[in-house]
């Protein structure tokens, strides 16, 4: 956010835009992305509340986890982010190439982690429903997984996109950063996730 | 989605009103037609509980039909017929008291609309698989044993609703931060904004709850998990807590837009500057805040540890402070003025009166001590109909008089508008008041049976309540002839001041124009202002615009 001054010009101007104009709004959709992921940030929080009463009050809750996989996983969800950020910057720059790239191999990292949880999940030892830890266990990294699935769309749909050329520019390019804001997102939820789940 | 296209001008047609149209005053009438039909089907259900409570015994429905029918009454007026009306009056409103010609993500805005029908046809068709029977709380274990599909098709009503309300929110967010016209601060925007910021804010951070509580739930019923089956190992109580964080704020959810109305329609009809517009705005938001810490007063007979009652009980009973500030400058702003008792001002006294017990009960209730003695009893029915229904729906009645000429461009008629509301004060009273009485001497809720020595006074109630389904009749006919052979309205014909006033009724296509301009305040009533020409009262200068055809 620029100072106020500068914002309610900004406003001004658009406004102006806007009254002659209907497609020329000024873009509010990362404002409206934004409250979204506060929104989705909540869904999480009653999980991890409900894991974290549960974790208190349920005598021998917690159950060891196998670490070596999800560490590695971790390394390359948090490290996927700075990849993608790469793209942005690309684009930033009008190299689209560059975007191609740089999302591709978030695409690929987020499918690599997408694949060692299903790994994890085949070598579990325990089931859904043996314990109250692995309920939660499947469920809260389930819900994520479901996330990385649509932030792991949401790159492909942009790679999709940008094979039109000119659909990304350096002054047009929304789809790129709401993706990296999503993804940023899902990256974020995980280390809480893992440190609450495997290694608290 | 080729057809979708963002509203284009042109005249408006009826059938309009029947697709996927990105107008937000289209998707306003839709709101509110969809969630007066929904109040209908409520409305069915709660006469045929009435009519079953006129007797001790269960004569008129089984018991598990009757429980059926207190559940789905409870979430339809909750889910499908407060929250989306207001949702209909923010829609309609918002963009144009700001200035705007349209809201800030028109697609977004009629994808929420056309949840609600999906939504509805899901919770009713649960009727075909056996309806919930666990009331609208669904509490666990109690929810895990009543007939699996029809609760998990209630879960399903209400992930489609929660989300379609949180994809409102922020498109009101975003509409009223980035779209109001450039001269348009904060602090000279309408009430009602205010009111839909603070309303939008709740949503945002509580509705979210209420999916993790319904998806874990769901886990137990389809999936075999534990997590709130005590036989299981798991804990019904993290279910109560998730589900009142969302719960507690939903009253605040649906009765923060209708206060929003009432700071626009006291004004109006007073010809008063609205007392104390600082305090009215920013105790909404205090309402919002202190909404999200008083959950666990829902939970004083769940075995909750004494600290946590003693938190609860403060926190809950400081929400009578920005609420009474409220109730007393709405006060003060009737006081003294000009009063025109037309339906949508007698509305708002209704409100005022009505709402003012269900508070005082609420303070009474957030006393620990009290509430253990009448959990569970018909003092908390009482008390929640006099918030929801003497607060929310007395001041949507109030919203659609004041507002019925802007969106018809007609004037309803004001005879049978006032039998509407005698008839509703009447029969609201005398439903709801001796329920407080009931609850005291320990009738329980939710139960066909009761004991044989309270049917008299339930008689009252069952009465009651029929002169109530009997006051929708008069308001139909106010709207109805209102729209066969009302006078035309004009584009102000209630001398306001707020923007949606200074448009044709109804709005064209697009709203205004040219941008509006602010000649006055929002609630500058009655005071002298200074305009190029000297200074001309403001009294003279809205007749002058009322006279624009």
């Amino acid at each position: 956010m620029q100072s106020s001054a500068t914002t309610n010009t900004a406003i001004a101007a658009g406004y102006q835009e806007a009254a002659t104009e209907h497609h020329g709004h000024p873009d509010y959709r990362m404002f409206g992305l934004v409250m979204f992921l506060i929104a989705e940030s909540m869904i999480f929080m009653g999980l991890f509340a409900a894991f974290v009463i549960y974790k208190v009050t349920i005598p021998d809750f917690t159950k060891e986890l196998e670490l070596l996989i999800p560490t590695v996983n971790s390394i390359i969800l948090v490290s996927s982010s700075f990849v993608m950020h790469k793209g942005q910057s690309a684009i930033k720059n009008d190299d689209v190439k560059g975007l191609q790239l740089w999302f591709g191999i978030t695409a690929l990292m987020g499918a690599i982690f997408l694949g060692g949880q299903v790994f994890e999940y085949a070598h579990m030892e325990f089931g859904l429903t043996e314990h109250m830890f692995g309920s939660c266990f499947y469920v809260l990294t389930g819900f994520h997984g479901l996330h990385v699935t649509a932030g792991l769309l949401f790159t492909l749909a942009v790679l999709w996109r940008s094979r039109e050329a000119n659909h990304y520019s350096s002054s047009n390019h929304f789809g790129v950063e709401a993706a990296e804001l999503y993804w940023h997102f899902v990256d974020v939820v995980w280390l809480v996730l893992f440190v609450l789940v495997y290694l608290l | 989605m080729s057809d979708a296209t963002i509203h284009h001008a042109g005249d408006r047609k009826w059938t309009d009103y029947f697709t996927f149209c990105t107008d937000h005053k289209v998707i306003g009438i839709q709101y509110l037609v969809t969630s007066f039909f929904f109040y209908f089907v409520g409305g069915v259900m709660a006469e045929m509980v009435r009519t079953e409570l006129a007797t001790p015994d269960p004569d008129f429905v089984s018991p598990e039909v009757y429980n059926q029918l207190f559940t789905m009454h409870g979430t339809i007026m909750i889910f499908l017929w407060i929250v989306p009306a207001g949702a209909a009056f923010a829609n309609y409103l918002i963009p144009l008291m700001i200035g705007a010609d349209d809201m800030a993500f028109p697609r977004l805005n009629a994808v929420a609309f056309w949840m609600q029908p999906v939504g509805g046809i899901l919770l009713i068709s649960s009727f075909f698989v056996g309806a919930p029977q666990s009331g609208w709380t669904s509490y666990p274990p109690l929810s895990l044993i009543s007939g699996k599909w029809g609760e998990e098709l209630w879960i399903l009503c209400l992930l489609i609703l929660g989300t379609a309300s949180i994809l409102g929110a922020i498109n009101f967010v975003t509409t009223i931060f980035k779209m109001r016209i450039p001269d348009m601060d904060i602090h000279s925007m309408p009430l009602f904004c205010w009111a839909m910021l603070a309303t939008s804010a709740l949503i945002l951070l509580s509705t979210p709850v209420l999916a993790a509580a319904l998806i874990l739930l769901s886990f137990d019923l389809m999936a075999g998990t534990a997590f709130f089956n005590p036989t299981g190992g798991g804990d019904p109580i993290v279910y109560q807590h998730l589900f009142w964080f969302y719960s507690h704020p939903a009253v605040y959810i649906m009765v923060l837009p209708f206060f929003g109305v009432i700071s626009e329609v006291l004004p109006v009809h007073s010809r008063k500057p609205i007392f104390g517009y600082r305090a009215i705005a920013y105790s909404g938001l205090a309402i919002s805040f202190l909404g999200l810490i008083v959950w666990a007063h829902h939970m004083f007979t769940s075995g909750t540890p004494g600290w946590l009652r003693m938190f609860f009980m403060a926190t809950t009973m400081l929400v009578a402070v920005p609420t009474g500030i409220k109730i007393f400058s709405w006060c003060a702003t009737l006081w003294g003025g000009k009063l025109q008792l037309n339906s949508a001002l007698l509305f708002a006294i209704g409100f005022l009166s009505s709402f003012l017990i269900g508070g005082l009960t609420g303070v009474m209730l957030a006393a620990a001590p009290f509430d253990i003695h009448v959990h569970d009893t018909y003092f908390v029915v009482g008390h929640f109909h006099y918030v929801l229904f003497g607060g929310s729906v007395f001041a949507l009645f109030s919203g659609v008089y004041h507002w019925y000429p802007k969106m018809t461009g007609k004037m309803y008629d004001e005879t049978w508008g006032k039998i509407h509301f005698v008839m509703t004060f009447i029969g609201f009273n005398l439903t709801f008041l001796p329920m407080h009485y009931l609850g005291m001497q320990g009738m329980n809720r939710r139960v066909a049976l009761y004991d044989p020595q309270y049917q008299s006074v339930n008689q009252i109630c069952t009465i009651g309540s029929y002169i109530l389904a009997v006051s929708t009749l008069p308001f139909l006919v106010s709207m109805a002839l209102g729209f066969i052979k009302g006078e035309a309205a004009g584009r102000n014909p209630w001398r306001a001041l707020t923007l949606e006033w200074q448009t044709t009724s109804p709005p064209q296509i697009e709203n205004f124009e040219e941008m509006p301009v602010l000649w006055a305040g929002p609630y500058d009533y009655g005071i002298d202002s200074e305009s190029e020409d000297g200074d001309e009262d403001v009294e003279d200068m809205l007749t002058e615009v009322a006279n624009v055809a």
